[in-house]
C-alpha cells in the first residue's frame, strides 16, 4: 500500500455534501482531497442533448446508479427473516459517480418544519407520551429551526431555488406556504409555470379550504448566477429529470453550481474510481488518520489527513463507519449502540384521476419539480388529537414526466399488455393526472441497519444489510392523509380515482423513493446518536459524517434541501469553531 | 490570431556545444523587479501562453513557455519553440539585443529568418523598453529543457531566406508612434491592438502568401478551419452595434449577453484578455470603436427568402434541436447560450465558424468572472449535410439576420476537415 503525502481533508464522496464542503474548505485555506468511487461527469461532456434524454439507458437501465455487480445492499423486513441481496434497483435508485444523486434527482427542495427538528419533545409536550408508537425511537434533532435559517437560505441562494416564499421573517407571505418555518428573504428566483394539472388542483383545492403554492424547485425558472458566479439556464421543461442528467443547464446539481468553481480551486483535488475502503484510526483510536482506498486498477493507497468528512450516500456512509470501527453498532435486542438505528425511509401515497377528452394535460412538457402543494396534513400542520399517529405527508400535484416507456397510466383491470393495454394507454396517456404524498417515516426499534452475515462485495466486504418496514404508524398516516386527497382528485373533474394509501410490507422491486435516511443520526447525546449537531462524530472529533444518515427520522418532505442546510452548518462551524482548536469536540458529551 | 512561430529552435549540435562549453551561468538577481513585474504583464497582452504553452495543456509557470505546440498555418504545421531561459533549447544564450532583433525584425540569432506565424510584424511596433521587458521576465522562469523540431514546413516554404521577400512585400518594421490628435486612451489601445496583442493576426484576411490585406484591416477572415469574425465598427458584421461597456465585458469575461468566446477565441480570453487590466481593455474597446479609418461598409445583403425550403426545413430542425438553449427568436440565454439574432459571428461572409460549432461542438471561455463554461454539443453525427446546411442557412438568415447560403457541400468539407482536428 502507497502512502500519499498528507491533506488537511479528505472527503468521501463527491456528490451534493462533498462538494459544498470541498469548496468550504478550501475557501477557509485547507488542502482538500475528494475520493470519489464513481466515474467523472460534467454537462458538457456526459450530458449531451442529443443522448441525455434517452429512457431506455438512464430510465430503464439506470446507467446514473451504482452498478449492482459492484455493490448492493441485503434486505429483509424483519428481524426474523434472512435478508437477500438486491441484485437489481428498484425501491430506491443510489447514485453514482461525480455529483451523486444529486445529479439524477427531481430537484424538490424543501425546508423541513420547525417542529420537525424538535418533534419528540413537541409531539410529547401537545399530546402527551401516548401519542407514540410501539417501540419508536423517535428523538430530537439536537439543532433547531432557527438554527439551520441561515444555512438552508445558503443552500437555496447556492442552488438558485424556484419558489413562492410563505413566511418571510414572521409575515405570511400570500401565495407561499403559510406552514413553513420563517424565511430571512425570498426564494432567488420566481416559482416555475404550471401546466394545467397545477391550475385545476390550485382551483380544486382552494375551493376546498387549502392553501396551494408552488412547489419549490431546483429546476429553473429563469436564468441564474449563483453567489459562485456560476449561471444556470432557464429549465425548457423536456421532463427528463428524475434518472438523468440535465443537459440544459438548467436542473441545480454539484454541477451546475460549485464544480466549475471548485474543480479549478487551487486547494483543491478530485480522485475519481478511488473507493474508501477504511478510516484508519491512531493507535488509541480517538482520532483518524486518514483513509486506505481502491483505485481503478485495483492499487491500494493510504490517503493521510487531519480532517475525515464522510459525503458518501447514507447506507454507504453508515457502511463506512461499521466497516472503520467508529461509533458503537446499534443492537435492535438491547437497543444499545448508535450506527445503523433509526434507519426510516418515506412513506408516499398516490390518488390516480382518469378525466374525459375535455382534458389534455401534456405532463411531457414538465419538469422533476413542476408541482403545486398543499401543506395541511404535514408534520404536526394539523391536530393529531384521537388520531393514533406521529407525522403527516405534503400533497403534491406534480408534472414531472410523461417518458413513453414508463408513463403508462392505465385504469385498474387493463390487461398488462396486448391490444387492450395498447388502446387504454392511447386512451389514458393524456387524460390522467395524479396528486401524490410524500409521507414522514418515524424510527423504530426493529428498523435499522448493520452488516450482512453472509453476503460480500467484491472487495470481500460484508454488504449492509437494511431491516425495515412500514409500521402501523406509517400505515395510519399515508391512509388519513391520502383519504384527505381524494376530495380534492374529485373537485378537479376526475372521472374515476384510483387510491393508493401507503401499506407494508415493504418490497425492494416497485421504485418509490431514494429518500434512505438514518443510520448515523445527529442528536444531543452520545448514548443516543452517533453524531452531534455539527454531524461530528461524539467519540471522534475529527470526523464529521454529512447527509441524511444524520436524520433522527424522516420527515414529510424530499430531504435534500436539509442535507444542503446541514452542511452547510457543518462547514461553517468547523471553519469557525473547529479549526482554532483542532481535535476537540464542538459539544460536550 | 496568436501564432507565433518563433523559430529560435537552433542546430542541434550546435545548442549541444554551446551547453557544453558555456555551462550554466551564474545565478544573479539583477535589482530589476519592476522591469520583470511589466514584462510579466506584456507577455499576458501579447497572449504568448496560447503559442508556446506545453501541448498537453500544462501552462504553469514556465510550463507556459517550454513550446511544441504545432501552430496550423495555410503551409502547413509549425510547432513553436521553447522560449524558456534553457541554455541548450531555450533563448539561454539570447542577448536582449537578439530578442528585440526576433521581436522587431523577424530575424533570430545567426540571422535565420522567422516565419510571421510569430506575429513580428505586430511586435515590431512594441517599444524597446517593452521588449525588453518581456525578456527580463522570460529570464526569471525556470530553464526547461524541451528540444523542438523546429523545421516542419514542407517544401517550399521550409526555406527560410524566402522571407526575405516575403518581408519586403508585406512587412515593414518600426515602432508604434502615438497620433497626437487622439487621446492616451486611445492610443493605449491602439498601442495594444496593433502591438502585442496582435489582434489583426487572425482578424485581419490574408493574401495567398498569408500577409495582411491591409486594406480589410480587421474584416474577418478564414483561419484555422473557423472564421475569425470582423471587429471592424460595421453595424452588420462587425462591433458597430456593440457598446465599449460590452467589449469590455466579452474580452474580461468571455461572455456577454450577445455572445460567448469559443474556440481560438476562448484561449485569447483565458490566457490574455481574461487577464488584462480593466483600463487596457477600455482603451482595447475605444481604439476599436474609432478606427483611425473607418472600414467601408459591408454590402447590404437580401437574406434567403423564408420561403425558401432550405430556411423552412432549417427552421423546423431549428425548432428540434437548437430552441431549448438558443429559444424560439434565436435570442439566447444571456451569459450562458449565445444570441443568434443579429449576432455577427453568425452572419460572416464565410461560414467556417457556424460550420464547426454545430457539427463539433464547442465550449465557451473559462475565466473566474464567468466560470461556467457551458458547452455546445456536437450535431455532426446527428444532422447529415443537407441538414447542416440548411439549419445554418436558417440561423443565417432568420430573425433579421443575412448572410450567404451554406450548402451541403460546405458542410461536407467541414466534416471532412474536423476529421482531422478531433
Amino acid at each position: 500500500m502507497r502512502r500519499l503525502p498528507r491533506k488537511d481533508a479528505v472527503i468521501i464522496g463527491l456528490g451534493w455534501t462533498g462538494a459544498i464542503m470541498g469548496y468550504e474548505l478550501c475557501q477557509a485555506g485547507l488542502q482538500v482531497v475528494a475520493l470519489e468511487r464513481g466515474p467523472w461527469r460534467d454537462t458538457a461532456s456526459d450530458f449531451n442533448i442529443g443522448t441525455a434524454p434517452d429512457e431506455l439507458r438512464y430510465g430503464i437501465r439506470g446507467e446514473l446508479f451504482v452498478n449492482n455487480s459492484q455493490d448492493t445492499v441485503t434486505a429483509r423486513n424483519t428481524l426474523d427473516q434472512v435478508a437477500l441481496p438486491i441484485r437489481k434497483w428498484g425501491s430506491f435508485l443510489p447514485g453514482n459517480g461525480v455529483g451523486g444523486a444529486g445529479v439524477h434527482w427531481n430537484g424538490h427542495t424543501w425546508r423541513f418544519l420547525p417542529s420537525d427538528f424538535n418533534i419528540r419533545s413537541h409531539y410529547l409536550e401537545r399530546y402527551g407520551e401516548g401519542i407514540f408508537p410501539e417501540n419508536h425511537m423517535i428523538q430530537d434533532w439536537g439543532v433547531s429551526y432557527d438554527e439551520l435559517e441561515p444555512y438552508y437560505d445558503k443552500f437555496e441562494y447556492l442552488a438558485g431555488i424556484s419558489g413562492q416564499a410563505g413566511n418571510i421573517k414572521g409575515q405570511i407571505q400570500p401565495g407561499g406556504n403559510p406552514f413553513e418555518g420563517w424565511r430571512s428573504r425570498a426564494y432567488p428566483t420566481p416559482p416555475l409555470k404550471g401546466q394545467h394539472a397545477q391550475d385545476i388542483f390550485t382551483k380544486a383545492a382552494t375551493e376546498l379550504g387549502f392553501k396551494p403554492f408552488p412547489l419549490p424547485s431546483a429546476n429553473m425558472s429563469q436564468a441564474y448566477t449563483n453567489p459562485l458566479g456560476v449561471t444556470l439556464a432557464p429549465c425548457s421543461y423536456c421532463g427528463f429529470c428524475e434518472r438523468f442528467g440535465c443537459a440544459n443547464y438548467s436542473k441545480s446539481s454539484p454541477q451546475t453550481t460549485i464544480l466549475p468553481v471548485l474543480m479549478r480551486h487551487p486547494g483543491f483535488e478530485a480522485r475519481v474510481q478511488c473507493e474508501v475502503v477504511r478510516v484508519l484510526k491512531s493507535a488509541d483510536g480517538k482520532t483518524a488518520t486518514g483513509v486506505v482506498y481502491v483505485d481503478a486498477q485495483g492499487e491500494e493507497y493510504e490517503q493521510p489527513a487531519d480532517l475525515v468528512i464522510m459525503a458518501a450516500y447514507q447506507l454507504w456512509n453508515v457502511r463506512l463507519m461499521l466497516y472503520s470501527g467508529i461509533g458503537k453498532p446499534y443492537d435492535p435486542s438491547s437497543g444499545e449502540g448508535v450506527v445503523g438505528k433509526n434507519y426510516a425511509y418515506q412513506a408516499n401515497s398516490a390518488v390516480n384521476g382518469f378525466f374525459d377528452n375535455t382534458h389534455a394535460f401534456n405532463h411531457w412538457a414538465g419538469a422533476g419539480s413542476l408541482g403545486t402543494t398543499a401543506d395541511e396534513y404535514n408534520g404536526d400542520n394539523f391536530d393529531h388529537g384521537g388520531l393514533n399517529f406521529v407525522g403527516g405527508a405534503n400533497i403534491n400535484c406534480t408534472s414531472f414526466h410523461a417518458r413513453a416507456i414508463s408513463a403508462r397510466p392505465v385504469p385498474p383491470g387493463t390487461p398488462r399488455w396486448g391490444s387492450a393495454w395498447k388502446k387504454a394507454t392511447r386512451d389514458n396517456y393524456n387524460i390522467t393526472a395524479n396528486v401524490g404524498s410524500q409521507g414522514s417515516v418515524m424510527s423504530f426499534r426493529d428498523n435499522y441497519l448493520d452488516l450482512d452475515p453472509t453476503y460480500k462485495d467484491r472487495l470481500g466486504r460484508p454488504l449492509l444489510r437494511m431491516t425495515f418496514d412500514f409500521k402501523p404508524n406509517e400505515e395510519r398516516m399515508s391512509a388519513y392523509v391520502t383519504e384527505k386527497m381524494v376530495p380534492i382528485m374529485r373537485a378537479m373533474g376526475a372521472k374515476q380515482i384510483v387510491a393508493t394509501p401507503k401499506k407494508g410490507p415493504w418490497n425492494v422491486v416497485p421504485y418509490q423513493t431514494t429518500h434512505n435516511t438514518g443510520g448515523a443520526v445527529m442528536g444531543d447525546n452520545p448514548r443516543t446518536s452517533a453524531i452531534n449537531k455539527y454531524l461530528q462524530v461524539w467519540d471522534m472529533p475529527n470526523v464529521f459524517v454529512l447527509g441524511a444518515s444524520a436524520f433522527p427520522q424522516n420527515a414529510g418532505y424530499n430531504p435534500t434541501g436539509t442535507v444542503g442546510a446541514l452542511t452547510y452548518h457543518a462547514a461553517d462551524a468547523i471553519i469557525n469553531q473547529y479549526l482554532k482548536n483542532p481535535g476537540q469536540p464542538l459539544v460536550q458529551a | 490570431m496568436r501564432a507565433p512561430s518563433l523559430k529560435a529552435g537552433l542546430l542541434a549540435a550546435a545548442t549541444g556545444l554551446a551547453a557544453l562549453t558555456l555551462g550554466p551561468a551564474p545565478e544573479a538577481a539583477p535589482d530589476n523587479f519592476d522591469a520583470v513585474e511589466r514584462g510579466r504583464y506584456l507577455v499576458i497582452l501579447g497572449d504568448c501562453v496560447a503559442c508556446h504553452m506545453n501541448p498537453n495543456g500544462n501552462h504553469d509557470g514556465s510550463q507556459g513557455f517550454v513550446g511544441g505546440r504545432p501552430i496550423e498555418t495555410p503551409f502547413g504545421l509549425i510547432a513553436t519553440p521553447n522560449i524558456t531561459p534553457d541554455r541548450g533549447t531555450g533563448i539561454g544564450t539570447w542577448s536582449a539585443d537578439e530578442f528585440y532583433r526576433a521581436m522587431h525584425e523577424g530575424i533570430r540569432p545567426g540571422g535565420a529568418r522567422l516565419y510571421p506565424a510569430f506575429p513580428y510584424t505586430y511586435f515590431t511596433k512594441m517599444t524597446r523598453g517593452d521588449v525588453d521587458s518581456i525578456y527580463a521576465y522570460l529570464n526569471t522562469l525556470e530553464p526547461v529543457h524541451n528540444p523542438v523540431d523546429r523545421n516542419t514546413l514542407p517544401f517550399p516554404f521550409n526555406i527560410r531566406a524566402s522571407m526575405l521577400a516575403w518581408n519586403a512585400m508585406f512587412f515593414e518594421p518600426g515602432e508604434f508612434r502615438p497620433d497626437p490628435n487622439r487621446s492616451p486612451e486611445w492610443n493605449r489601445g491602439a498601442y495594444i491592438v496593433e502591438g502585442p496583442a496582435h489582434c489583426g493576426a487572425c482578424h485581419t484576411p490574408k493574401n495567398m502568401l498569408g500577409g495582411d490585406r491591409n486594406s480589410e484591416h480587421f474584416a474577418g477572415g478564414p483561419l484555422q478551419g473557423w472564421f475569425a469574425a470582423s471587429i471592424t465598427n460595421d453595424q452588420r458584421l462587425g462591433l458597430g452595434s456593440w457598446s465599449i461597456d460590452e467589449i469590455v465585458e466579452y474580452l474580461k469575461t468571455g461572455r456577454n449577453a450577445r455572445s460567448a468566446a469559443s474556440g481560438p477565441m476562448a484561449e485569447v480570453v483565458e490566457y490574455s484578455t481574461g487577464l488584462m487590466t480593466d483600463a487596457d481593455l477600455r482603451a482595447i474597446a475605444v481604439y476599436l470603436k474609432e478606427p483611425p479609418q473607418p472600414a467601408p461598409a459591408s454590402p447590404a445583403r437580401t437574406p434567403v427568402a423564408a420561403t425558401d425550403d432550405r430556411m423552412k426545413i432549417g427552421e423546423a430542425i431549428y425548432t428540434d434541436r437548437c430552441m431549448a438553449c438558443h429559444t424560439g427568436g434565436g435570442q439566447g440565454v444571456p451569459n450562458m447560450f449565445p444570441r443568434l439574432a443579429g449576432s455577427q459571428v453568425v452572419q460572416q461572409e464565410g461560414s467556417e465558424t457556424v460550420l464547426r460549432v454545430v457539427m463539433q461542438g464547442v465550449r465557451a471561455a473559462y475565466t473566474p468572472h464567468a466560470p461556467t463554461s457551458p458547452a455546445m454539443p456536437a450535431f455532426a453525427w446527428r444532422l447529415n449535410d443537407d441538414q447542416v446546411a440548411a439549419v445554418t442557412t436558417y440561423i443565417r438568415n432568420a430573425w433579421g439576420n443575412a448572410a450567404p447560403a451554406v450548402s451541403p457541400g460546405d458542410a461536407a468539407h467541414m466534416r471532412r476537415l474536423l476529421e482531422d482536428r478531433p
